[in-house]
């Protein structure tokens, strides 16, 4: 009795509320199972299957788009800054890809390298925009953005160039049911997570989104922290605006109408990336374009109204960020000194 | 504990002039546009002293700072390191030329681990990887040569208490092989046991031959801890002395430059308390619990405890931020349920803040805004009428400022301060909380509210005043409330040494926890506290400082 008692004591006096609390990434991936579950569950009760390889491609095509843009819009939001040229990012590079491969295979490694270049080129002006002329990151990417919507729309009524269909592989080639575009999404997603985790840019990208000050007197160059932070992104939304034309197998100025840009600050925000920046994850970013996909794919095979389909995504994004929101009350709550009939222990 | 008793005899050979100074200033001197706010100031700091910088609020102590942190350039004069003339460009030149600074506002990431904070932009490399096993092994040495245990580097900076926050800006400091570290107000929101920790650190860092630039208001820390004084006033130098050469009131006098025998108003014994104006029967939520006591028209009741203890929460509670889910709360004699300040204000309740400008202050807002906030929100029909009496209260608190319009960012401490208690006094409170009222405000702005809360208890308002200040607590309190682990420890009569206050808070010669009245002869010796002794009490529970 004497030995139950000796055990007993020191557990009572632990504190057994201390569980370890989910990462915002583990809950966006519990989130995604559970969406999956539920609406593998729905479409079979309408006599469907949602992982038939026509539906699994479409949601992995929807996701390796959306996934470019997102990875890229992470390092702006990470920053504290924001980026809303990309959609019309994603349109130029598209036409300017393909009007550089002018149907010519030969020449789909100068298309790449202008249409990436044209884009890292936009995410400089962005940066320096942002940053030399200090002009808020909404407002600034946005001027950006009309400028370069203003440019398309006078230059490029309709499709423009042509894309050799050795390069439009990208778009169609697929690994049993996954397209390479999603590979290479997954690829630049994993290099995306070796750059914030384990090197000094990254680390820098979370000091300049947590407290520009704190960071600048610690000696780092903010500024180009920021401005390199808009190149990646824009780079990425370039990704993208390849992806467009290879599938398309030409150039569309069109495709900002697609409505990338907020797709891709939701699907970040959706990840547990702080919108004021300093905290978040790309990992999570791609959780958070997965459960648009299959919210999209879902929509799509069930056949929901498009207008409608609109208000669900809606509230689910709101609905996450409640989440997140409550969560960042919460560490103060689970420092509770005294619960209903229980005393704790002190904390600071 | 008296200023007079300082911890330890200080060595004699620390503050003189046998050691060479690190830091030599000579005749700094700067203006901002066109105003000279510092002229002609030396100033000699030598290894391994503790250098006390103190003066009131514009004497030009915080400019000062900013020149040797490399914020600001001096137009006139010469900054010597080792003996050689320098210039700090910017504050990172001034940190690897061995000059640290701690700011107020803390130089941290709360979102990413200690050992990132610490080694923020100069992250150690491999193979262009950051090397993260390294920077955690460094930091984690780190944390143990200076016998902070409690740290460990993997822990976000966002869930440490303040007091950790800031030992890991020093923690920081010390990594860039600090030779000085200057502390701006290190203790302004730190509680007194809290206090103790950074005193140890500060004992550690002298003893590994950094010098301390120690800037407080707190007269008692500069006696307990520092070496040198040296005391500005309106931008000259005044005057350089070994601690021991000096007494809190010669050092008083020489700050504000005038006599301050009652630096406390004396209360006045013609005012009786009256009836019960608040009262808590057994209120308690998550953060506190069981707690019960009344404050009367008139009086002035204190409520002390160590950071953390619930102090702040009872004023959160009572004012419906935070409400109670047990207990009752009773205004004026009638139960009530506020469950939000804006019915707190109509129950003729008023809350003055911890922390002026995240929650007392619309900054970018002009003063006479700011003093008509609570009226315009609550009683909007009667606001342009009430507001009529606000420059009549401004100036009874002896605000200075150009005009009313004047942002009150732009304002000091003290002035700010003076803005929020017009903006609860003229809602002609009932019972007024002040919550750490005289936090980070020169001496002159605390006179004024000390007299301020006596006016309030000579016109019958009931006052509940929390503060960390055990000096002010036991001058101005009717009867102190002491606070611990989120239960009243205690009550004390007014004219309680500050001693017991202290062994009520921290637990030390009364474990049971229970509201007792406590011997006031039970605890005489500063060594018997806690902090003082490294000795772990087993019976203590969970410490405050984790």
């Amino acid at each position: 009795m004497s030995t139950a008692v000796a055990t007993a004591a020191p557990t009572g006096r632990r504190t057994p509320t201390r569980r370890r609390r989910l990462g915002s990434t583990e809950i966006v991936y519990l989130a995604l199972v559970g969406i999956l579950v539920v609406a593998g569950v729905l479409v079979a009760v309408g006599g469907g299957n949602l992982f038939s390889t026509a539906n699994t491609a479409y949601m992995f095509t929807q996701t390796s788009l959306l996934g470019f843009v997102a990875i890229g819009q992470t390092f702006a939001i990470l920053c504290r800054s924001l980026d809303l040229s990309v959609g019309y990012v994603v349109a130029l590079a598209s036409i300017v890809g393909a009007t550089t491969m002018a149907g010519d295979p030969s020449r789909v490694w100068l298309g790449v390298v202008a249409a990436l270049g044209v884009a890292a080129a936009v995410g400089l002006v962005n940066g320096l925009v942002i940053t030399k002329l200090r002009v808020n990151a909404f407002i600034a990417t946005l001027g950006v953005g009309l400028v370069i919507k203003g440019y398309l729309d006078t230059q490029f009524k309709g499709p423009a160039g042509d894309v050799p269909s050795s390069f439009q592989m990208f778009g169609y080639t697929r690994v049993g049911p996954v397209p390479v575009s999603t590979i290479v999404m997954l690829l630049v997603a994993a290099a995306g997570v070796v750059l914030l985790a384990r090197t000094r840019t990254g680390y820098h990208m979370f000091a300049v989104g947590g407290n520009t000050d704190v960071a600048r007197l610690s000696g780092i160059r903010t500024d180009r922290t920021l401005i390199l932070a808009h190149v990646l992104c824009s780079v990425c939304a370039g990704v993208a605006g390849l992806l467009i034309a290879a599938r398309f197998g030409t150039g569309n100025a069109l495709v900002y109408s697609y409505g990338l840009d907020l797709d891709s600050i939701a699907a970040v925000v959706l990840g547990g990336t702080l919108l004021m920046g300093g905290r978040g994850s790309v990992v999570g970013t791609v959780g958070g374009v997965l459960i648009l996909a299959v919210l999209d794919t879902v929509f799509n095979v069930l056949d929901v109204d498009p207008f409608f389909k609109d208000v669900l995504r809606g509230v689910v994004i709101i609905a996450a960020v409640a989440l997140y929101a409550r969560r960042q009350i919460d560490p103060a709550s689970s420092r509770a000194r005294f619960r209903p009939t229980r005393t704790g222990g002190a904390s600071a | 504990m008296t200023a007079t008793s300082t911890r330890e005899p200080v060595p004699p050979t620390a503050g003189d002039g046998d050691a060479r100074p690190i830091l030599r200033l000579r005749g700094i001197g700067k203006e901002f546009f066109g105003n000279s706010v510092l002229r002609g100031i030396d100033l000699d700091v030598r290894p391994g002293e503790v250098h006390a910088l103190v003066g009131e609020n514009g004497a030009g102590k915080s400019t000062l700072m900013k020149i040797i942190a490399g914020v600001h350039r001096p137009d006139a004069g010469t900054i010597e390191l080792d003996g050689e003339t320098t210039t700090f460009g910017t504050p990172l030149a001034a940190q690897h030329a061995g000059v640290s600074t701690v700011f107020q506002e803390f130089n941290l990431l709360p979102e990413r681990s200690v050992a990132e904070n610490v080694y923020l932009g100069r992250e150690p490399r491999r193979a262009g990887i950051v090397d993260r096993r390294r920077m955690h092994a460094d930091t984690t040495a780190l944390l143990a040569d200076l016998g902070l245990t409690s740290l460990t580097s993997w822990t976000r900076v966002g869930s440490l208490s303040v007091a950790q926050q800031q030992i890991v800006e020093i923690v920081k400091a010390v990594s860039y092989d600090a030779r000085i570290i200057s502390m701006d107000e290190p203790t302004a929101a730190l509680a007194d046991q809290e206090v103790e920790l950074l005193y140890e650190l500060v004992h550690r860092l002298k003893e590994r031959g950094v010098a301390i630039l120690y800037v407080s208001h707190r007269l008692k820390e500069i006696f307990d801890l520092c070496d040198t004084i040296t005391v500005l006033k309106d931008g000259n130098h005044v005057l350089t002395t070994p601690t021991a050469d000096i007494d809190p009131d010669g050092l008083v006098r020489t700050m504000v430059g005038r006599e301050f025998a009652g630096y406390f108003p004396d209360k006045d014994p013609s005012i009786v308390p009256g009836d019960v104006r608040l009262a808590l029967e057994g209120a308690g939520n998550t953060q506190v619990d069981d707690v019960s006591f009344e404050v009367r028209a008139g009086e002035i009741v204190a409520l002390a405890g160590l950071q953390g203890s619930g102090r702040t929460e009872i004023a959160h509670g009572i004012f419906g931020i935070a409400g109670f889910s047990r207990g009752r709360v009773l205004v004026g004699g009638r139960e009530v349920a506020v469950r939000s300040p804006r019915q707190a204000v109509r129950e003729g309740l008023a809350l003055v803040t911890e922390d002026r400008k995240a929650e007392g202050l619309a900054l970018g807002q002009s003063i006479l805004a700011n003093a008509r906030l609570v009226l315009d929100a609550v009683v909007p029909g009667q606001a342009d009428r009430r507001a009529r009496r606000i420059p009549g209260i401004l100036s009874s608190l002896e605000l200075v400022a150009s005009s009313q319009e004047a942002e009150v960012q732009y304002l000091s401490g003290g002035n700010q301060q003076k803005v929020v208690l017009a903006k609860w006094l003229v809602t002609d409170p009932q019972v007024i909380v002040l919550d750490e009222p005289t936090r980070g405000i020169d001496v002159g702005a605390k006179r004024a509210v000390y007299d301020l809360m006596r006016e309030l208890t000579a016109s019958g308002v009931a006052v509940l005043f929390i503060s960390s200040e055990l000096p002010e607590v036991v001058a101005m309190a009717d009867r102190i409330l002491v606070m611990r682990d989120g239960r009243l420890a205690g009550e004390l009569p007014a004219g309680s040494d500050e001693e017991t206050v202290m062994a009520l808070a921290t637990g030390a010669g009364d474990d049971t926890g229970e509201h007792v009245r406590v011997d006031l002869g039970a605890v005489t010796h500063a060594a018997d506290l806690p902090g003082a002794d490294p000795a772990p009490h087993e019976h203590d529970g969970p410490k405050e400082d984790r």
